[in-house]
């Protein structure tokens, strides 16, 4: 009896575990690979995804790319169809490109399936990650990680009386954080060459890379406050007159002034690591960068906790105030084999509380859930930057063609700022000869 | 030495010479210790302005290399208690959680996969061919040797764009069998010029003796060619290898994931924010110990390889 | 051409050997010891090359898979050769070239000259010389921008240092006029230790009768030096000439880390911009016609150059 007994408690057991087993895993325990930049942020997904794992039994891999390499390797991957990427936590500007050429799954069905709805995440995450073509309520990622180009200060710096007094009787007003950017330029130029604590600092850390998308990102984050616009917004892809309207000449000129009178030396391809090597090392006042950065530095030993302070990218001469976007959303790769149980990580990934855990861990939820919870602008000290900046943000391009978009405006732009060939006003005319022959052979016109 | 010589240097010339040469190698060789060095230095030494020479060495490079970290909520840091290992207690200082390894184990043997597989391969394929252009009197000369230089012409981008349908249609993107069979093409021609130099060299007597006592073509090959040519096979392999080894821009277009080579990986090592200099060191420093003990074990034969064997002792 | 070739070496090879094979016979041996290696020659170098000209007349895209492929003609071609930003790159790939040899050659003959003077630990020394070359390029293009950076890195501390000036005063990757240069010092530093031993194969095998000789006519050791050292080192150092010059013509993944190709354009050689057309913007078809006029033009100019060689060579 005894025996029998045990025998049936012991197949109950198995029976309950099989069930329990049954209701947490799909048919089968895949090995899924996602693919993001290889940053901060990707470090704490690593992390949130071992809730993942644990719950659905599938086991999570990642293919990081720096930044620099990131689209090139990436876009690379999608052209040749490679089944490396299952998820795909890929560039804003990618969606056009990959929405028209099929290589992102689109996910309308299974959000309507699934009870996500779009409108539970940041608008502009919405429209900057999600929709193409852009303002249909057509879906092909879900908004995964926040991010916008703003600053980060010394503030204890700031906070010096005898560099007050000095800034003060110089330009009769407080040295704070600067509402336009004229004044944000004022700052960085008194900073400029300024010996503190013994060694000579600079002014501002801003964008100025080559190779990728760097400059772009930079320029742009100050043109768009100027009153640059990508295109006639009553006649789309007619560019004549907004891409280099008198405003824009005007930023650009801004851009390449600010490069020359306050960026530290060498900066002279600085993207996002090498500012903040900059600003982490104590050679600059200001530094322009993507919120992603801002964790990072809050807890830096050196640069750290109060000594720096966060600010949201100042208004141009007309008081617009504009920021350019950064971020990505998370896409399931047409090429994968894997592709329900790479849905089930995105449907894991937009629930609520993983995406306060999210939060937590360093990364930008774009959940307005999370970030429009009271608790949310205080919980960090650069929360309320942050939210201030994702509601005054522009993209770029995210057309198919915009790789040759991206490719002509780096050009132009560095050969302007950086190597000083020409004026603003020969570069702005050649980025609309460029775009407008790209859309010409797109047959835009 | 004692016996003059007009072609022998005198004592002053060779102390003013060697002050040259060596001054040069000391300025040469500095960038290089720097890369060592600063492998040892903490990341915050590493950028620190002006630069450091003296530092207290860490291993902090090394850590970062062959691990991914991420920031961890205080909880959890709590919840893992103390740190058990000294790379833990490296990372923890920091504010620090190790979240797994990194994937420069698996660049690296990457690298070893496919940089010894394409040369094993190199060497049994162009071994059999500059055997047979040796002992069958093919009219070579110079036109061979510009015929083979012009497969090494083409800069490797413009061969990518073709090289890359074709693996996309054959599904050998991103294997381990296409980098193989693509560095294997790329070095044969090296191969076959270089052991054909080497072939040449054994007397043909030593085969047709071999032929006359009852051995086939075959055997002779391997039995009698095969042996006396094992120095001249063991400098090509290192030729291939290294061209393999440090091979940068196929890698980087036609690999991804799976079958990426150490090269376009180490330049890609990013830390908490920056570029994480100590590790992008730590890793140079690990790549290049293989081809240094390659290059100092064989040194006497350098100049052929680099040089196509064009160059004859 | 090569097949042919191998069925004459077959019938060229002595009848009193073939006669004593047994088995497979020395034609068949030629052609399983030959075949996998012409093939594989032809499956990796030639058939690719062929696609290559074929696209190259087409607007194929990479990236569109759904657009229709069209031929056009010569419109590449044509594209290519009148749009000046391509003449740009290719000057300073003619800059690049020209000064990477010429401080090639002059470091590194004078190297092999004063090594050859044969003094004490000249071995060890040599190989500590050649250790750079062995470095991925990539690798060594990505370090140096670390080397370069003015306030942190070790060339501008060595400069401020040697001359006195600040050495954030200059950014060797980040000026207009100074970047060209900086791309070349880096080559200069990884490559000269080829051209020294390539040099000094050559003064080793001057036979040391030859200086006797010369002494016995009272020839000065300046006169020595024009009359024998150089005309008897020259077809070494045209060698090394081309392959430097190859080499440096299809540069790319030293100056692709260590400058992206800016400032602006600045550095931007061939290659780069070529990687920039076939694997950033995906035009397929534009980049094959850049391709095939690449290498024309290395070939046309290798073949001239190989020319040369040969009659130094015969002299």
């Amino acid at each position: 009896m005894t025996h029998c007994y045990f025998k049936s408690v012991l197949g109950a057991g198995v029976a309950t575990a099989l069930l329990t087993l049954g209701a947490t895993t799909s048919a089968q325990a895949e090995d899924l690979t996602l693919c993001w930049a290889s940053w901060d942020p990707a470090n704490a997904l690593v992390a949130l995804s071992k809730d993942f794992e644990a719950k659905s039994g599938h086991k999570m891999s990642f293919e990081f790319v720096p930044w620099p390499n990131f689209a090139d390797r990436m876009l690379n991957e999608l052209n040749s169809g490679g089944k490396l990427c299952d998820l795909m936590i890929g560039d804003s500007q990618w969606i056009g490109g990959a929405a028209e050429n099929g290589q992102y799954v689109k996910l309308n069905d299974f959000f309507d399936k699934e009870g996500i709805k779009m409108s539970d995440f940041i608008p502009a995450t919405v429209t900057g990650y999600a929709e193409w073509p852009k303002g249909t309520p057509n879906y092909w990622a879900l908004p995964a990680f926040g991010d916008v180009v703003g600053w980060s200060y010394r503030k204890d710096w700031f906070s010096r009386p005898e560099l007050q007094t000095e800034f003060k009787t110089k330009y009769g007003r407080d040295l704070t954080v600067p509402r336009t950017l004229a004044e944000l330029k004022d700052i960085a130029g008194f900073f400029q060459d300024r010996e503190i604590d013994g060694n000579k600092v600079y002014g501002a850390a801003i964008y100025t890379e080559r190779g990728s998308e760097g400059i772009t990102m930079g320029a742009m984050d100050v043109l768009y406050s100027y009153g640059f616009e990508y295109q006639n917004p009553a006649k789309p892809y007619e560019l004549e007159g907004y891409v280099n309207s008198d405003k824009s000449v005007k930023g650009l000129e801004f851009y390449k002034e600010l490069y020359n009178c306050c960026a530290p030396p060498g900066s002279s391809d600085a993207y996002m690591s090498e500012n903040i090597d900059a600003y982490k090392s104590g050679q600059v006042a200001l530094q322009m960068n993507f919120a992603f950065t801002w964790p990072g530095i809050n807890a830096d030993p050196k640069v750290g906790g109060d000594k720096s302070g966060y600010f949201a990218n100042p208004a141009g001469p007309g008081g617009a105030q504009f920021a350019q976007l950064g971020g990505q959303g998370i896409s399931v790769v047409a090429a994968s084999d894997k592709q329900d149980a790479a849905l089930e990580y995105i449907k894991w990934f937009a629930q609520p509380d993983i995406q306060a855990k999210w939060w937590q861990l360093g990364g930008y939820s774009a959940l307005r859930a999370v970030v429009e919870d009271p608790g949310f602008a205080k919980s960090q000290p650069y929360a309320q930057t942050f939210l201030d900046s994702m509601a005054i943000v522009k993209d770029f391009w995210a057309e198919p063609s915009y790789a040759s978009l991206l490719q002509a405006s780096q050009k132009r732009f560095h050969n302007y700022v950086v190597a000083g060939q020409g004026t603003a006003k020969e570069a702005l005319d050649g980025l609309v000869a460029d775009w407008t022959e790209i859309f010409d052979d797109e047959g835009k016109y | 030495m004692s016996s003059y010589s007009v072609t022998e240097p005198s004592g002053r010339q060779k102390l003013f010479a060697g002050t040259l040469v060596i001054l040069y190698a000391l300025i040469t060789i500095l960038p290089l210790l720097w890369i060592i060095g600063t492998s040892f230095k903490s990341p915050s030494d590493a950028i620190a302005y002006p630069p450091k020479t003296f530092f207290s060495p860490t291993l902090e490079g090394y850590v970062n290399l062959f691990t991914t970290r991420t920031r961890a909520t205080e909880e959890d840091v709590k919840a893992l208690g103390e740190p058990t290992t000294w790379y833990d207690r490296i990372v923890r200082k920091d504010g620090f959680v190790i979240a797994g390894p990194s994937r420069f184990m698996e660049r690296f043997s990457n690298s070893m996969i496919i940089g010894f597989g394409s040369t094993v391969l190199c060497i049994v394929l162009g071994t059999a061919a500059a055997y047979a252009f040796s002992r069958f009197k093919v009219p070579l000369k110079d036109d061979l040797l510009f015929f083979i230089l012009s497969t090494r012409m083409m800069p490797p981008i413009a061969v990518a764009i073709p090289i890359f349908l074709m693996f996309r249609s054959l599904g050998l993107n991103d294997t381990h069998l296409g980098m193989i069979l693509l560095y294997t093409a790329v070095n044969l021609s090296l191969a076959v010029w270089l052991l054909k130099g080497f072939i040449d060299e054994i007397p043909i007597e030593y085969e047709e003796a071999a032929l006359i006592d009852g051995y086939t073509r075959f055997q002779a090959f391997y039995k009698v060619v095969l042996p006396q040519a094992m120095t001249g096979i063991a400098s090509t392999a290192i030729f291939c290898l290294i061209f393999a080894w440090n091979e940068y821009a196929f890698a980087v277009l036609l690999t991804s994931g799976t079958a990426q080579t150490a090269p376009p990986f180490i330049p890609t090592i990013i830390g908490v924010g920056g570029q994480d200099w100590p590790a992008v060191a730590a890793g140079a420093t690990l790549f290049l110990v293989p081809v240094m003990i390659f290059t100092i074990v064989l040194r006497k034969h350098l100049l052929r390889g680099i040089t196509f064997g064009a160059v004859r002792k | 051409m090569l097949d042919s070739s191998i069925e004459r070496a077959a019938r060229a090879t002595p009848p009193v050997v073939a006669k004593r094979i047994q088995g497979l016979s020395d034609r068949a041996i030629a052609w399983l010891f030959v075949a996998p290696s012409i093939f594989l020659l032809l499956a990796v170098n030639i058939f690719p090359l062929i696609w290559t000209i074929r696209l190259s007349f087409t607007n194929f895209r990479v990236n569109r898979p759904n657009a229709e492929v069209g031929f056009v003609g010569l419109k590449n071609y044509i594209n290519i050769l009148t749009d000046a930003d391509i003449w740009q790159t290719m000057q300073a790939t003619a800059h690049f070239l020209i000064w990477t040899i010429v401080l090639q050659v002059l470091i590194g003959f004078t190297l092999a000259y004063l090594i050859n003077k044969k003094f004490r630990g000249n071995d060890m020394w040599t190989t500590i010389i050649v250790l750079p070359m062995m470095l991925s390029p990539a690798v060594v293009g990505n370090f140096w921008t670390f080397l370069y950076q003015p306030q942190i890195g070790l060339f501008n501390y060595a400069v401020g240092f040697l001359t006195g000036t600040d050495p954030s005063a200059f950014s060797m990757i980040g000026d207009v006029s100074l970047a060209p240069w900086a791309i070349v010092i880096v080559d200069t530093w990884m490559w000269t230790p080829f051209v020294m031993l390539i040099c000094l194969a050559g003064l080793r095998s001057i036979p040391g009768s030859i200086y006797e000789a010369a002494e016995c006519d009272r020839a000065s050791k300046w006169r020595q030096f024009w009359t024998i050292t150089i005309p008897m080192v020259l077809p070494f150092l045209m060698l090394a000439i081309l392959f430097r010059g190859i080499e440096n013509f299809k540069m790319f993944d030293l100056v692709v880390q260590l400058t992206g190709g800016g400032p602006g354009s600045t550095t931007e050689l061939t290659s780069i911009n070529l990687k920039r057309e076939a694997f950033e913007k995906w035009r397929t078809g534009y980049a094959s016609a850049y391709a095939v006029i690449l290498f024309v033009t290395v070939f046309g100019l290798a073949s001239i150059y190989v020319k040369a060689l040969n009659k130094v060579k015969q002299r």
